[in-house]
């Protein structure tokens, strides 16, 4: 119920007074109110509930998952080569 | 999809899987507060990539499953009159009422309609101002802003047929209820992101210190939840108690203003019931006295309304993690998708549905 979609914004217009957006889910395009995410811009991706745009996605940030994912996988390489480095 | 698909990589998910293992010395159970998440968890099996000292318990995060059933029967009573269009979202058709379901009124002629957002049902009623146009306004904060908008909207066209059946329920009432309660085994709750994504992390601050539990604000794909999970077991292990957040690429610590306000401007907090758990004092949101034309409660006369759960439904014990749903006696037996008893069975999010639907095969196996 609580779903969010993440999409990339690919239009802007207004509508009765709301701004509006055409959102893309992998080809698929959607009508979704901005009203909640003003300063979205044409290429960001927008989380999308309800057809509202709830969040934007941060680019940066969606990456630390992948980082900290890393420093373990690096953390396993060193643990696993320090009987070597001891030999 | 982009920021979908790379954060459900089986390889990735074995790394974080490993990376509990290691940490984890001792037993804890932590709850998953979202419906979304408990589809996530058991879809893709990730309860059972965890070692067994780590239990999930599933949590009351679906506003289908916890909208009373008394404010299904208002939804039944106000959809079987005519004229009217009567809007929901699609998973609250088949959750049973006191004797019949929404699906049923539609059957039997009534104007039942399916939309995808209330806006949608805004747009109904300025089509057809002949028709009186109820939305069935259900949701946890994350869909507040969005009903919030349509009843904003709706005055701002100066739409008098429309109105909304109010249902809104708000989680950290709710965490507290779960956490006060004698029978408690929560040791640490993954929080749902996306209502943190209009709330915010504040609320959560003087929960944790309160009850001194870690709270992990999480997303939704298979990496997220391991990784909140890895985070949750990390703090237990630690002896500390903080908010920490796992979603940082949708939530900011203050979360949404614009949307805040919105809800504030349309609703404010009340008392409400939830299904199989009883009134929980503030955990509800209510239209604002300016904004009680909306009310379709008060303007179809059922505001008095109450009705009792099944007795034989254990929802309530399943929704607040005491039971999982295959140790309910009714469990694919009497109650099915098909044949629903009680909401967890109807909603996709709901525990029951998804532990039928995804470990049905394995339930036969061990019987």
């Amino acid at each position: 119920m609580c779903l969010g979609i993440p999409g990339k914004l690919v239009e802007l217009y207004p509508q009765d007074g709301l701004p509006m957006g055409k959102v893309s889910f992998g080809g698929i395009i959607k009508d979704v109110c901005l009203a909640y995410t003003p300063d979205a811009q044409v290429g960001q991706f927008v989380l999308v509930h309800v057809g509202f745009a709830i969040s934007q996605i941060d680019e940066t940030e969606a990456e630390e998952i992948f980082t900290y994912l890393a420093a373990i996988g690096e953390a396993d390489e060193a643990e696993s080569g320090a009987p070597d480095q001891q030999a | 999809m982009k920021y979908v698909e790379e954060y459900r990589d089986a390889g990735q998910s074995r790394r974080f899987a490993d990376a509990i293992r290691a940490i984890a010395t001792r037993p804890w159970n932590i709850m998953e507060i979202c419906g979304g998440q408990t589809h996530a968890i058991v879809r893709f099996g990730l309860d059972q990539m965890l070692p067994p000292q780590i239990n999930l318990i599933h949590g009351p995060g679906c506003p289908v499953c916890v909208t009373p059933i008394e404010q299904i029967d208002k939804a039944v009573a106000i959809a079987a009159r005519p004229g009217v269009i009567f809007c929901s979202f699609g998973d609250m058709l088949r959750v049973p009422g006191s004797r019949q379901d929404l699906l049923t009124v539609k059957s039997e002629g009534g104007d039942v309609r399916i939309v995808y957002s209330p806006m949608d049902a805004v747009a109904l009623a300025r089509k057809h101002p002949e028709r009186e146009v109820v939305f069935f306004a259900i949701g946890f904060e994350t869909t507040a802003p969005a009903n919030a908008m349509a009843v904003a909207q709706a005055r701002r066209l100066g739409l008098a047929n429309f109105s909304v059946l109010v249902s809104q329920v708000l989680v950290p009432p709710a965490m507290r209820a779960i956490l006060a309660a004698p029978a408690n085994k929560v040791q640490g709750f993954l929080a749902a992101g996306h209502v943190c994504a209009i709330m915010g992390l504040e609320q959560y601050h003087a929960i944790a210190r309160q009850y001194r539990v870690p709270i992990i604000v999480t997303g939704f794909e298979p990496l997220d939840i391991l990784q909140g999970i890895c985070m949750c077991v990390a703090q237990l292990e630690q002896g500390r108690a903080d908010v920490e957040n796992q979603y940082c690429r949708a939530v900011r610590p203050e979360g949404n203003r614009a949307a805040i306000r919105q809800v504030e401007e349309v609703f404010c907090v009340g008392p409400r019931k939830w299904r199989g758990i009883g009134e929980i004092p503030e955990s509800g949101l209510l239209l604002r006295d300016e904004y009680a034309s909306f009310c379709a409660e008060a303007r179809f006369g059922l505001a008095g309304l109450v009705a009792d759960e099944p007795a034989d439904c254990l929802a309530g014990a399943v929704l607040q993690g005491h039971l999982k749903p295959r140790d309910c006696p009714c469990f694919g037996l009497r109650c099915t998708p098909d044949r629903p008893m009680g909401a967890p069975m109807v909603s996709a999010e709901g525990a029951c549905a998804a532990y039928y639907r995804y470990r049905r095969e394995e339930l036969k196996q061990i019987s």
